[in-house]
C-alpha cells in the first residue's frame, strides 16, 4: 500500500516540474518497451527507461544515448575522453539538462557534466525535442533532457555492477539501500572508475584516451507521508574526477607546464546538496505545491600544454511551484517562481587572452503554464515566463505546444518557443585549449565576455502513426525543427587554423533538422528501429555563410534488439546491435597549414557498429559483453602537428570520427532484492 | 496504473465520510458501464460537461468512475444523468435504449 501511494505521490510530484499530467502517465504504463513515445503527451517527449541504458557499454549519462536516434553522440576527443551530445544539430549548451528537474549540466560543468552521472544511478530519462516547458527556466533552445535517479523508496537493498574494457577502463558501481522507517528511506550510491594504462593505437605519440580516475558518491534520503500528502528528498553528492592526457612520455610531475613533452591534466571537484519538498492536498489530488533548492560548488583546475584554464562556480537554485486546476482537470496550470545565483571565478591563460573573468549572475523569474486537455484528441500547453537577470536584462519567454490526434493512433504536434542564455565561451569550448590557436573575442560591448546574450526561436512540427504491418506492430513518423538565432556567440574556426574567433552573430544563423523514423517489431521480442536524419545548419561567419563544422548533413541509424523468452528463474539472452552511418562533415579551415598538417575540406562518410550480448542467469545476476566500433574505423589524423606540439600547427580539437578503434568490454550486474 | 487506482480508492475512502455541509471537493466513486478506450473518453467527456465537476477518471477494468465535484454547483445525480444521456448506464441512472443504440458498435457494452 505504502508503495502504491508513493507511486502516486511521485507522479504528482514530478508534475510540478513539467506540468502535463499526460506526460507522467506515460511513465507508469506497464509496457516493457525501453523507449516510449506516447500518442498523448503534448510535447515531443521520448521516455527512455533504465532498461535502454543496459543495451550499450554506457557507463555514464554522456554515453547513454547511443541507442537513441533523437540524440547524436559525438566522438570523444582524444583529450577529455568525454562524449559530447547534440540534439537537432545543436550542442549540449543549447539543451536544458536537468536532474530531477533541477538544472544540472550548465555553466562550468557544460563540457564534462554529463560524464559525472553514472548510468546505473538512472531510473529514466525524458527527452523533449524543441522548446520544452517554461517551468525550469529560459535557457533551453533545442530541447530538454531530464534524468530521474533511482528513488530510495523503490530501491533494492544492494546492487553491484563491475565493468572492464580493452581500452583499460574499469568501473565499479555499488548501491546500498535501507528503509529506516515506514516514512524514511535512504540510498547510498558509490561509483568509481579509472583508466590505468596508456593506449596509442594510432601511433601518433599521443594517448588515445585520457588516464583518469573518478570517485562519485551520492547519498539520498526520501521522506514519504502518504496520508498527509508530503514527500521530500534530500541529496548529498561529492565527486572528484582527474584526467591526464597528452604525449605518451609526458610525466606530470616532471613536465607540467614545460615544453619537454605536451601534456594535460583536468581535475574537477564538485559538491552538491539539493532538497525537494512536495505537498499534495489530500482532498484535491490535482493540487500540489513543490519547493526545490539546490546548492553546488564546482571547481576545475586544468592545463593543456602551456595553456591554463581554471574555473570555479558556486550556484544556488530555487524553484517554487504551485499546480492546480481551473474548473476541472481539463484545465490545469502550474505557476511559480525561480531564483538562480551563480558566482564564477575563471582564469584563462591562452595565446591572445590572459586574465580573470570573474562574474556573478543572478536572476529572478516568475512563470505560468496552462495546460488544456480535452481528454480525447487535443491538448495544448501554453507557458510564459518573465525573468530579471543582471546580465540578460528583463525579458519574456513564451512557449507553446499543441497536440492533435486526427485519427486513431496518429499524432500531430507543433511547438514554438524562445530561449535566451549567456554563452560560457571558454567552458563550452574547452577542446580548443588543446591547440596552438590564438583566441580572440572580437566584440567588447556585451556583458558576457564582451558578447551579447544568445537568443533563439525554435519551431517544430511532427507526426507519428502507429499501425500494424502484416500483423506486426509498427510506427512511422517524422519531425522537423527549425532553430533561428537572433543572436549567437559565434565560434569561428574558418578564419585560420591558428585562430579561433568569438563574436556576435551578424546576419543569419539557423539549424534545420529533419528526422524520419520507422520502427517495427518484426517477430516477438525482435525490434528494429531505424532513423534517417538530415541537418542543415548554416551560420554567417565573417568569411561568409557556411555550414557548422564537424556536423554530418546526413545520418542513418538503426538498432536491432532481440531477446529470448524469459525462461526458468528469469534466464534470458538479449542481443543488441547498433549501426550508425555518418555522411561527410565539413572540417575547420586548415588550408594554410603545411601539407602534412592539412585536412581536406570535408571528411569522408563512414559507418560504425556496436554490438552487445547480455546473459541473465537469474533475476539477480547477469553478465554482458560487447564491442564498440566493430569495424575498427579510425580517424587517421587525429592530432594535427603532433610531431611538434608546441609549434603553430598543433591542434587536437578536430575530431570527426573515433580515435580509438575496436573496443571490447564486459561486465556484470548483481542484485540483492 | 493499478497501484494508482488502489491509492485513489483509499484516498477517496478517507474523504467520503459524509458531510452535511456542501463540500467543494466532494469525492464519489460510481459504477459506470462501458467497454473500451472510446467509452472512457465519452464517459469522462460527459462528466466534464457538467459544470462543477473538477476531476473525472474512469477505469476500464473495474468500471468505476472517480469523481471530484463541487457540491455547491452540482450533484452526483446530475453527473449520472449526463453520462446516461451519452449512452452509458450508471448504478442508478440508466441510459435510454435510443441513446444506447447510438453508441459505436465496439462500445455496446453488455447491459445489466
Amino acid at each position: 500500500m505504502q508503495k502504491s501511494i508513493t507511486v502516486l505521490l511521485l507522479l504528482l510530484l514530478s508534475t510540478f516540474s513539467f506540468a502535463q499530467d499526460t506526460l507522467q502517465a506515460v511513465k507508469v504504463e506497464a509496457k516493457s518497451r525501453s523507449i516510449k513515445k506516447s500518442l498523448k503527451t503534448t510535447a515531443n517527449t521520448t521516455v527512455m527507461t533504465s532498461k535502454e541504458l543496459l543495451k550499450a557499454a554506457c557507463c555514464n549519462l554522456a554515453e547513454s544515448f547511443e541507442t537513441n536516434p533523437s540524440i547524436d553522440v559525438n566522438f570523444s576527443d582524444a583529450l577529455t575522453g568525454t562524449k559530447q551530445i547534440k540534439m537537432l544539430g545543436l550542442t549540449s549548451p543549447y539543451l536544458m539538462i536537468t536532474e530531477e528537474n533541477i538544472p544540472s549540466v550548465r555553466g562550468a560543468s557544460q563540457a564534462y557534466g554529463l560524464s559525472f552521472t553514472p548510468g546505473t544511478w538512472v531510473e529514466s530519462i525524458q527527452i523533449t525535442k524543441g522548446a520544452g516547458s517554461v517551468v525550469n527556466g529560459y535557457e533551453s533552445i533545442s530541447g530538454q533532457i531530464n534524468t530521474e535517479l533511482i528513488k530510495p523508496i523503490g530501491d533494492i537493498p544492494f546492487f553491484l555492477n563491475l565493468y572492464g574494457s580493452t581500452d583499460s577502463r574499469f568501473e565499479a558501481n555499488t548501491h546500498f539501500n535501507k528503509k529506516i522507517s515506514d516514512k524514511w528511506s535512504s540510498s547510498l550510491f558509490v561509483h568509481g572508475n579509472t583508466r590505468i594504462s596508456k593506449n596509442d593505437m594510432n601511433d601518433d605519440g599521443f594517448l588515445d584516451n585520457p588516464l583518469g580516475k573518478q570517485i562519485n558518491i551520492l547519498n539520498r534520503w526520501q521522506y514519504n507521508n502518504a496520508e498527509k500528502g508530503w514527500v521530500s528528498f534530500i541529496n548529498f553528492r561529492y565527486m572528484n574526477d582527474e584526467k591526464q592526457t597528452g604525449e605518451i612520455d609526458f610525466d606530470k610531475d616532471r613536465d607540467k607546464l614545460t615544453t619537454n613533452f605536451w601534456g594535460s591534466e583536468i581535475n574537477t571537484q564538485r559538491f552538491d546538496v539539493s532538497t525537494k519538498i512536495g505537498y499534495v492536498f489530500p482532498d484535491m489530488p490535482y493540487q500540489s505545491i513543490g519547493f526545490q533548492n539546490a546548492y553546488n560548488t564546482h571547481k576545475q583546475e586544468s592545463y593543456f600544454g602551456l595553456n591554463q584554464y581554471d574555473i570555479r562556480q558556486n550556484s544556488f537554485y530555487s524553484n517554487l511551484i504551485f499546480n492546480s486546476i481551473i474548473d476541472n482537470t481539463m484545465n490545469k496550470f502550474a505557476t511559480g517562481l525561480n531564483f538562480a545565483y551563480d558566482d564564477y571565478n575563471e582564469f584563462v591563460g591562452v595565446p591572445g587572452i590572459t586574465g580573470n573573468y570573474d562574474r556573478i549572475d543572478t536572476s529572478v523569474g516568475a512563470f505560468f503554464e496552462y495546460t488544456y486537455d480535452n481528454t480525447t484528441n487535443f491538448s495544448l500547453v501554453a507557458g510564459g515566463r518573465i525573468d530579471k537577470h543582471n546580465r540578460l536584462g528583463l525579458f519574456a519567454t513564451p512557449r507553446l505546444h499543441i497536440r492533435y490526434n486526427p485519427w486513431e493512433k496518429g499524432v500531430l504536434r507543433v511547438s514554438a518557443g524562445r530561449g535566451k542564455r549567456s554563452a560560457n565561451i571558454f567552458a563550452e569550448n574547452q577542446q580548443l585549449f588543446a591547440s596552438s590557436r590564438v583566441f580572440d573575442i572580437l566584440n567588447s560591448g556585451g556583458r558576457i565576455y564582451g558578447l551579447d546574450p544568445e537568443i533563439a526561436w525554435n519551431y517544430g512540427l511532427s507526426f507519428m502513426q502507429n499501425f500494424f504491418l502484416f500483423g506486426k506492430s509498427a510506427d512511422i513518423g517524422f519531425d522537423f525543427f527549425r532553430t533561428d538565432f537572433q543572436n549567437q556567440a559565434v565560434v569561428d574556426l574558418y578564419e585560420s587554423p591558428q585562430q579561433v574567433n568569438f563574436y556576435n552573430l551578424t546576419g543569419n544563423s539557423y539549424a534545420n533538422s529533419l528526422q524520419l523514423e520507422f520502427n517495427i517489431e518484426l517477430i516477438k521480442h525482435f525490434n528494429v528501429r531505424t532513423a534517417y536524419k538530415y541537418y542543415d545548419i548554416q551560420t554567417d561567419y565573417l568569411s561568409g555563410t557556411s555550414e557548422r563544422p564537424l556536423q554530418a548533413k546526413n545520418r542513418f541509424f538503426t538498432n536491432l534488439e532481440y531477446a529470448t523468452h524469459i525462461g526458468e528463474k528469469g534466464k534470458q539472452w538479449k542481443f543488441d546491435f547498433t549501426y550508425n552511418w555518418m555522411g561527410k562533415q565539413k572540417l575547420p579551415n586548415t588550408a594554410s597549414n603545411p601539407e602534412a598538417d592539412r585536412l581536406p575540406k570535408f571528411s569522408s562518410a563512414f559507418s560504425l557498429m556496436n554490438a552487445q550480448v547480455t546473459r541473465t542467469f537469474s533475476s539477480t545476476f547477469e553478465m554482458y559483453a560487447g564491442v564498440e566500433n566493430l569495424g575498427n574505423y579510425k580517424q587517421d589524423k587525429a592530432i594535427l602537428g603532433n610531431d611538434n606540439p608546441f609549434g603553430p600547427n598543433f591542434d587536437s580539437s578536430i575530431i570527426f570520427a573515433p580515435v580509438f578503434g575496436q573496443m571490447f568490454y564486459a561486465g556484470l550486474r548483481f542484485k540483492i532484492k | 496504473m493499478k497501484n494508482i487506482l488502489l491509492v485513489m480508492i483509499t484516498l477517496i475512502g478517507f474523504t467520503v465520510t459524509a458531510q452535511e455541509k456542501k463540500n467543494k471537493n466532494a469525492k464519489f466513486d460510481i459504477e459506470v458501464n462501458g467497454n473500451c478506450e472510446q467509452c472512457k473518453k465519452r464517459i469522462e467527456k460527459a462528466a466534464f460537461s457538467v459544470a462543477g465537476v473538477k476531476s473525472a477518471v474512469w477505469h476500464m477494468d473495474d468500471h468505476t468512475l472517480h469523481l471530484i465535484l463541487n457540491e455547491e454547483k452540482t450533484s452526483v445525480t446530475d453527473v449520472k444523468k449526463a453520462i446516461a444521456k451519452a449512452g452509458h448506464d450508471t448504478d442508478d441512472v440508466k441510459a435510454t435504449d435510443k441513446d444506447y443504440e447510438n453508441l459505436h458498435h465496439c462500445c455496446k457494452y453488455e447491459r445489466k
